[in-house]
């Protein structure tokens, strides 16, 4: 009976879950990336249908919104960085899943900041 | 007879085994390359970029046409916002031209859907990169000023 084979670089653990979090977190920065570029083009229209539309960013559902936006953004850029320590520096590979946990660390790190600071704006009495 | 194996970095190879030197160039390479170069550049941008509009003063609420208007009259703003756009965009096609390789298995299905992805790049930075050079913040209409515009005192 075959068995399971045990975790490598690229199966399994660490260095897999890291590739799927970076693809998903990928694709959903693109996207609001195509939709960030089409609201800003907006000043070319008019101040009015700027400020309009930009205004939807300001309800309180949307703060939470940018939040998992940022959440994404900040994984997708230090496990972008790990990526390329990964290629580029000699022990990279070996290193690879403590750089991870280390990603994983600056990311809540980040993420508790920026949240306090972004949430008590966005949420705030104005 | 004995055939003589090269050694495989000798760059003796037989044609038939070259990875380079295909019809395709190198560009994969040059991707893989770009990836993490433009990579670490969109983090500086991005991060400078959250950090100035959501994090700094009032943050979000801080946000309307006068604040772009503020940000655009300065050319270093136009200059970071300009790279952030073609960094940014290239980078996230590059990205979902990966996917779409990896996922979709049809000749045909890859095809459309990388002609979709080409054709909605391309469009957004054409417009983005429009946007940021031809931007007015005092916008006139036949003579009237439309509201909400950012016009410096005379």
């Amino acid at each position: 009976m075959p068995t399971k084979p045990a975790g490598t670089l690229y199966r399994g653990r660490e260095g897999m879950w890291s590739w799927v979090g970076h693809r998903v977190t990928g694709v959903v920065i693109f996207f609001f990336l195509l939709v960030h570029v089409l609201d800003t083009s907006l000043v070319r229209v008019s101040p009015e249908a700027y400020t309009a539309v930009i205004g939807a960013y300001k309800n309180p559902l949307m703060a939470l919104g940018e939040t998992g936006l940022v959440a994404a953004i900040v994984f997708h850029a230090f496990n972008g960085l790990r990526i390329i320590a990964v290629d580029f520096w000699k022990k990279g590979a070996k290193y690879q899943r403590q750089m991870l946990w280390t990603v994983l660390a600056l990311w809540v790190v980040v993420m508790v900041g920026f949240s306090i600071r972004h949430l008590s704006l966005a949420l705030g009495g104005h | 007879m004995t055939a003589t194996i090269q050694p495989p970095r000798s760059g003796r190879i037989s044609p038939q085994y070259r990875r380079s030197g295909s019809s395709k160039g190198n560009f994969e390479m040059l991707a893989w390359l770009f990836m993490r170069l433009s990579g670490v550049v969109l983090v500086v941008l991005i991060f400078g970029h959250l950090t100035v509009n959501l994090l700094v003063g009032e943050g979000i609420h801080a946000i309307d046409f006068g604040f772009v208007a503020g940000k655009w009259a300065d050319p270093f703003w136009q200059v970071w916002d300009l790279a952030m756009l073609w960094l940014a965009m290239l980078h996230g096609t590059n990205g979902v031209r990966t996917i779409i390789n990896d996922y979709a298995e049809k000749d045909a299905t890859r095809m459309w859907l990388k002609i979709v992805l080409y054709a909605a790049a391309a469009a957004i930075i054409i417009l983005g990169t429009l946007v940021i050079f031809t931007f007015n913040p005092c916008p006139v209409v036949d003579g009237v000023q439309l509201p909400g515009g950012f016009c410096p005192a005379p």
